[in-house]
């Protein structure tokens, strides 16, 4: 078994709506090696953003704790939580969310504004991501002018572009036809198998969580987990 | 000035929407430049000189005349250095709107009263010599090209000439200037002289007087005196500072001061308005893109300033247009208010650097609610809206 990168232990997630209380995840606990390639599956409503909100440091979980990296997230501040997530995560989402007044080299040169790199160094590396997700020749396109495969690549790009060590999906492609998602889920492959990268991804989809190497199911803000097909 | 490029961009996410906002502040800062060149020229005309002079006009109004033998008994009082006849003329030249201030005036008595005007003694002589002589300001003479030597025709709405013609030939006989910084030099002076000879209501008038001070003379005494001595005659006076007489000359055109204010609070309220409408609908329109610019790892504080400099950009670019725009129309105007305001209308650095603290001042509060929603949005909760 590889290096443990994120652990869940004991989390619980609960929202307020109203006079309501709505308990998202209960208790949950989660072990994920450095490597690892996981498909999380699951009725809507199940907590399948929320636990992955939660590895990101994008939210908190009510009682429990969230380890990634070795840094425990839950005694983290707003401002290093933000920190932390521009030098060890990268998100991916269901509608891309480019800017759309920037070119694709500007989008994924976003997350490198938070570094000292200079101008100059901010856009090699942009290319250098841009090249690995195979869009090199679209650098100066704007998000208009690309096709959503496209549009995704670019997103992965930002991903990746600061070397985090993990990535997180949410329904990456959900908006996209089947020819498509195949490119896209095969490039993920590739960042797990070639650059090493972690990734955890949110999935409405059988076929797309055929991609992962294990698939975990959520229901009732719980887990339970079996080996990939 | 790394962010510049994500500011930039965002500023012109809808063109149009931008382009109207930076319009109207553009025009807002164009009538900034407009009234305050023109509220200062009107003040700055008394201003520039001080309490060293002081002016005697009829005391029921500039309009009304003095009889001129008053020179001679105001030369009298204690305290009185110089005194000068002097009248507006009200002439213009060539073109109605070619108007400029024209004085009659004793060469020597109002070289006596204004030591600061420099013009070369030769010249200084001939224009004595010559009864239709006059001399030009240097500003003026640039204005319209006139040299030494020409001879130049002033059609004068208010004198007619004894033969019942409006025009007045003149023989520019020198061009002067000034050491006073801020004095002025856009006038036009001519033999009373002349003057009085020539025009059609005859002698023995002025339209008052300007006396220079002696050396530790109290203005207040001086000014009582004159103002004692024509009390209860058929034409009383009212002697005051320099400056006083020319805020009561443009108060002929009502509280230019309290005008000027009221407009540009009322613009400037307005352009509040515009901007912070356009900076809340944009941040309204990118929630989800602000939410993942805050998942990248972006501060609270760097999207509030982000967001905030977006919206001082905005006021800075219709600024800068405004400012630009306001100079070209404050150098047009120059020439045609020439005639009311003797001083010039120019762009004062105060006036500047009260358009850069407004523009900073306004950007902030036009942007300042946009900026802290931005702020304080919840990643999860916007992404989750989408």
């Amino acid at each position: 078994m590889s290096d443990l990168l994120a652990r869940l232990a004991g989390v619980t997630r609960t929202y307020v709506k109203g006079k309501e209380r709505v308990e998202v995840l209960h208790e949950l606990d989660l072990e994920i090696p450095a490597g690892d390639f996981i498909a999380i599956m699951g009725p809507s409503g199940s907590g399948k953003t929320t636990l992955l909100n939660l590895l990101g440091g994008l939210d908190r979980p009510t009682a429990g704790d969230v380890t990634v990296d070795g840094a425990d997230l839950t005694s983290m501040s707003n401002s290093q939580l933000s920190d932390w997530r521009a030098t060890h995560v990268g998100f991916v989402f269901q509608f891309y969310n480019l800017l759309p007044v920037l070119t694709a080299q500007k989008n994924v040169e976003l997350p490198l504004l938070l570094t000292n790199f200079s101008g100059r160094e901010r856009a090699r590396r942009a290319r250098v991501a841009l090249d690995i997700v195979g869009l090199a020749d679209r650098a100066k396109h704007y998000p208009s002018e690309l096709s959503g495969g496209e549009e995704q690549r670019v997103a992965i790009a930002r991903a990746i572009v600061s070397d985090p060590s993990l990535l997180l999906c949410d329904e990456p492609t959900g908006d996209l036809d089947r020819e498509k998602a195949d490119e896209i889920l095969s490039l993920l492959q590739v960042l797990n198998a070639d650059h090493g990268k972690t990734i955890v991804m949110v999935t409405h989809d059988p076929r797309a969580a055929g991609f992962a190497k294990r698939t975990l199911h959520v229901d009732k803000g719980k887990l339970e987990s079996r080996a990939a097909a | 000035m790394k962010y510049f490029g994500l500011i930039w961009s965002n500023t012109w996410r809808k063109k149009i929407r931008t382009s109207l906002t930076i319009l109207s502040v553009a025009v807002a800062f164009l009538l900034f430049i407009l009234l305050n060149a023109v509220g200062q020229a009107m003040t700055a005309g008394g201003a520039m000189t001080g309490a060293e002079r002081l002016v005697v006009i009829d005391k029921i109004t500039l309009i009304n005349f003095l009889p001129i033998s008053y020179q001679n008994r105001i030369a009298q009082i204690d305290g009185v250095d110089a005194v000068t006849v002097q009248s507006w003329f009200g002439a213009f030249y060539q073109d109605p709107k070619n108007q400029f201030p024209q004085f009659p005036v004793r060469p020597d008595e109002y070289f006596a009263v204004y030591p600061e005007l420099v013009l070369p003694e030769e010249r200084f002589e001939a224009w004595k010599r010559n009864r239709t002589g006059a001399i030009i300001g240097k500003n003026l003479a640039d204005l319209f090209g006139i040299r030494v030597g020409d001879r130049i025709p002033l059609q004068s709405t208010i004198f007619p000439k004894k033969d019942g013609s409006r025009t007045w030939e003149f023989d520019i006989e020198g061009i002067f200037d000034t050491t006073d910084p801020k004095g002025a030099t856009n006038f036009l002076l001519f033999q009373h002289d002349y003057f009085a000879e020539a025009n059609q209501f005859g002698d023995g008038f002025a339209g008052w007087f300007t006396l220079k001070l002696a050396e530790g003379a109290d203005p207040v005494q001086v000014a009582n005196a004159i103002d004692l001595m024509f009390a209860n005659s058929p034409n009383e006076t009212e002697t005051s500072t320099e400056a006083a007489f020319a805020a009561s000359f443009a108060e002929q055109f009502g509280n230019i001061a309290l005008i000027v204010t009221l407009i540009l609070g009322a613009v400037f309220f307005t352009l509040l308005l515009v901007a912070g409408n356009t900076m809340s609908q944009s941040v309204r329109e990118r929630i989800s893109e602000l939410a993942v610019l805050k998942t990248l790892g972006f501060k609270n504080g760097t999207v509030l300033g982000i967001v905030l400099s977006e919206s001082v950009l905005i006021m800075a670019i219709g600024s800068l247009i405004g400012l630009g725009l306001g100079w070209l129309a404050v150098r047009g105007i120059d020439a045609t208010l020439a005639a009311f305001l003797p001083s010039g209308v120019v762009v004062s650095s105060t006036a500047l650097f009260l358009a850069l603290v407004i523009t900073v001042g306004a950007g902030v509060l036009a942007g300042i609610f946009p900026a802290l929603k931005a702020m304080r949005l919840s990643i999860v909760d916007a992404l989750a809206r989408g």
